[in-house]
């Protein structure tokens, strides 16, 4: 949200005698403004401490990084099973996502809509290492046979070639949970912004004869598209670095084109993974895979604050 | 909008021919049996039927509705049955969360289990538990204390930074700092919470020495994560305060400090208090910056500033990722699940006290 307020200013000075210079006013205001620099201190420490500590990685002995090809042959395979387990959770979850929202927005009962609302934000805030759990325990077992089904199928598209996993432990399942986590997050979005829309134009165009379906087309998406996508985005980045779902679900290995096989992994849950139990270059060269996270993530919510200038009063912050 | 006029009816009214009332719910119950039928002839499954029964009637429905009312009807009715499918489809798994963290988290979940902590169980006693030999023992107490003090931690270093950034934004910030202060908090909110972990890892690893992990490494990375969330709710809050209080305390000759203090942030306070709540709640669940900076332990840590630490999302990672026996996982797998129902307690508890706070405390309004 970018500072145009005018309004919240110190009435401008006008009498000719300026005000007291009183001690209270100076230590309070720069008490604010010495937390405000703190907060951008942080921000770069965190860049900061994230560079230093990555550079090692970057400039080793290719053969010393795990792999012995260098930095960069090392982190590819797990940048594209980040991307592809949230553009599997982001296909999954959009349509529904966005089904929902019209459903409580427009559809359901309006006593029955009040109450869905007030438990989806609920879900939302349900921590991901719970969802994890449910992921391993309960998600995994009972999807193993359609990924056998795809693989049997299908196997003939380099995505779902077989041997399916026995546990269904997949990349696949891994963003099925992911949507799970990321819908009531769209959801309460998108629900939002469906129901900012202006009262008059809908009922100007059911007053057009239009049916709910018309009315819903031309006058809540449009409206609603910049709230929309801004939620998909930020769904999205919290995709890219969702770590515990993701950790507990797959069965990490390495690169394949399979979904539905074990193998793959995210930088996220490699880091989860390995970091605790590492030391030396292998703590350097996880922190650089953090780092790339950390570049991707900022590049999707840029894009995503940029999308919604339209409607700033939507922070990614729940 | 592109529409096929209106069909002037025989009879000459103005009303159109539409289906009855009733035929929804007549559709759908013979949905019902087709889809039984089409699941039957490929063996019986519940995914089957319900995939079967929602084409079926989707089919019938738009096709009768297309005969009878026209297209425009039925793409409406193929939409509204499209919208309640999604709904329905994703109740499935959201219910299925809460019904698995109920059913497996109740039986371990109790007195025992929140005031007795990890130290000396090992695999031997959860074979003999689950061969029925001896009672299930272990809790979480250690996890629980310690995602207490972490957090409180977090909460003290956040909500300091974080309210007083923001009265900065609102009540002082003009020109460059502000916007720079506003956009990279924009920025914050988007760090990965496993990036914000390797950050407080990285820095305690540089001023105490590599492999450095206490509650303390903890509270800063959720810091991180916090104090974005505290700066943009409260800012919002203290963005809706009225200017003409804040005019009429200056006209009473107040300095400014003190007005900020005891006229804009009281009146806020209700919001501001939810905010943070809302905050918490946030990142007492986080696990990922937890187990690369606070570690590990089955032990009771009371001392965040030394040696490792144990929170209940590590407690329900481990548990689950590296049972106590390897060969009998379950009595793990039941404590992570009690674990996990604990978090969940705690964490739908927060949102509850935010909304009673936000609702309670709320300035009155007298006009």
């Amino acid at each position: 949200m970018t500072i145009t307020t005018t309004d919240v200013q110190t009435p401008p000075n006008a009498s000719s005698t300026p005000a007291k210079n009183r001690a209270g006013d100076r230590n309070f205001s720069w008490a604010t403004r010495g937390a405000g620099m703190l907060i951008l201190v942080v921000l770069a420490g965190v860049a900061a401490f994230l560079l230093l500590e990555s550079l090692p990685a970057l400039s080793a002995d290719p053969a010393d990084i795990e792999g012995g090809e260098g930095f960069f042959a090392y982190v590819w395979p797990l940048v594209f099973g980040t991307l592809a387990a949230a553009l599997i959770a982001l296909i999954v979850a959009t349509p529904l996502a966005l089904g929902i929202a019209l459903f409580i927005s427009h559809y359901a009962p309006r006593r029955l809509s009040q109450g869905l609302g007030y438990v989806v934000d609920l879900l939302a805030a349900i921590p991901s290492v719970v969802y994890g759990l449910w992921g391993i325990q309960w998600l995994a077992p009972n999807v193993r046979g359609a990924w056998q089904w795809l693989a049997d199928h299908l196997g003939f598209v380099p995505l779902f070639t077989g041997p399916a996993s026995a546990t269904g432990r997949t990349l696949m399942t891994a963003g099925l949970v992911l949507a799970v986590m990321i819908l009531p997050i769209i959801t309460a979005i998108a629900r939002e912004v469906f129901l900012q829309t202006p009262a008059l134009h809908q009922e100007a165009a059911l007053a057009l004869g239009a049916t709910r379906w018309e009315m819903i087309r031309m006058t809540v998406l449009p409206f609603g598209r910049p709230g929309l996508i801004s939620g998909v985005m930020l769904g999205l980045g919290r995709a890219l670095g969702e770590t515990m779902a993701v950790a507990m679900v797959l069965s990490t290995g390495g690169f394949t084109w399979s979904m539905v096989t074990s193998g793959n992994s995210t930088i996220a849950a490699e880091i989860a993974l390995d970091f605790p139990e590492s030391a030396g270059l292998k703590t350097n060269t996880l922190i650089a895979a953090g780092l790339v996270l950390f570049v991707i993530t900022l590049a999707v919510n840029m894009a995503a604050r940029r999308v919604v200038t339209r409607r700033q009063a939507f922070s990614g912050a729940n | 909008m592109t529409t096929d006029a209106v069909p002037a009816t025989a009879t000459g009214t103005l009303t159109h021919r539409r289906l009855p009332r009733y035929a929804p719910a007549v559709t759908l119950a013979l949905s019902a049996a087709v889809g039984a039928g089409l699941s039957a002839a490929v063996g019986f499954s519940v995914p089957a039927f319900v995939v079967g029964a929602l084409l079926a009637y989707m089919a019938t429905i738009t096709i009768a509705a297309g005969v009878v009312e026209g297209r425009r009807k039925a793409v409406d009715r193929l939409v509204t049955s499209l919208v309640y499918a999604a709904f329905g489809i994703a109740l499935v798994p959201l219910i299925s969360v809460v019904w698995s963290v109920l059913a497996n988290g109740l039986p371990r979940f109790g007195a025992e289990f929140l005031t007795t902590s990890l130290r000396n169980v090992t695999g031997l006693h959860d074979q003999q538990a689950a061969e029925g030999l001896a009672p299930y023992i272990g809790g979480a107490y250690h996890a629980v204390l310690g995602t207490f003090l972490i957090t409180a931690l977090a909460t003290l270093i956040s909500v300091p930074v974080g309210l007083l950034a923001s009265i900065y934004l609102v009540e002082y910030g003009r020109g460059r700092l502000a916007r720079a202060i506003t956009f990279f908090v924009d920025v914050m909110t988007g760090i990965p919470s496993i990036v914000a972990g390797l950050f407080a890892a990285a820095l305690f690893g540089v001023l105490f020495g590599v492999g450095t992990r206490n509650g303390f490494a903890g509270a800063v990375a959720l810091s991180v994560l916090m104090i974005p969330v505290v700066v943009r709710s409260s800012e919002e809050m203290l963005r809706i305060v009225p200017n003409e209080l804040r005019e009429a305390a200056y006209a009473l000759g107040i300095p400014k400090w003190r007005a900020v203090v005891r006229v804009v942030l009281p009146t806020a306070i209700s919001g501001i208090a939810s905010g943070i709540t809302l905050a918490i709640a946030r990142v007492v669940g986080e696990t990922a910056p937890l187990i690369v900076t606070a570690g590990f332990t089955s032990s009771i840590n009371n001392n965040p500033f030394a040696d490792w630490m144990m929170s209940l999302p590590a407690y329900v990672y481990s548990q689950a990722m590296r049972p106590l026996s390897g060969s009998t996982p379950e009595p793990s797998l039941d404590r992570a699940w009690a674990a996990a129902l604990t978090l969940v307690i705690i964490v739908m508890a927060l949102n509850l006290v935010a909304r009673l706070v936000a609702r309670l405390f709320a300035p009155k309004n007298s006009r």
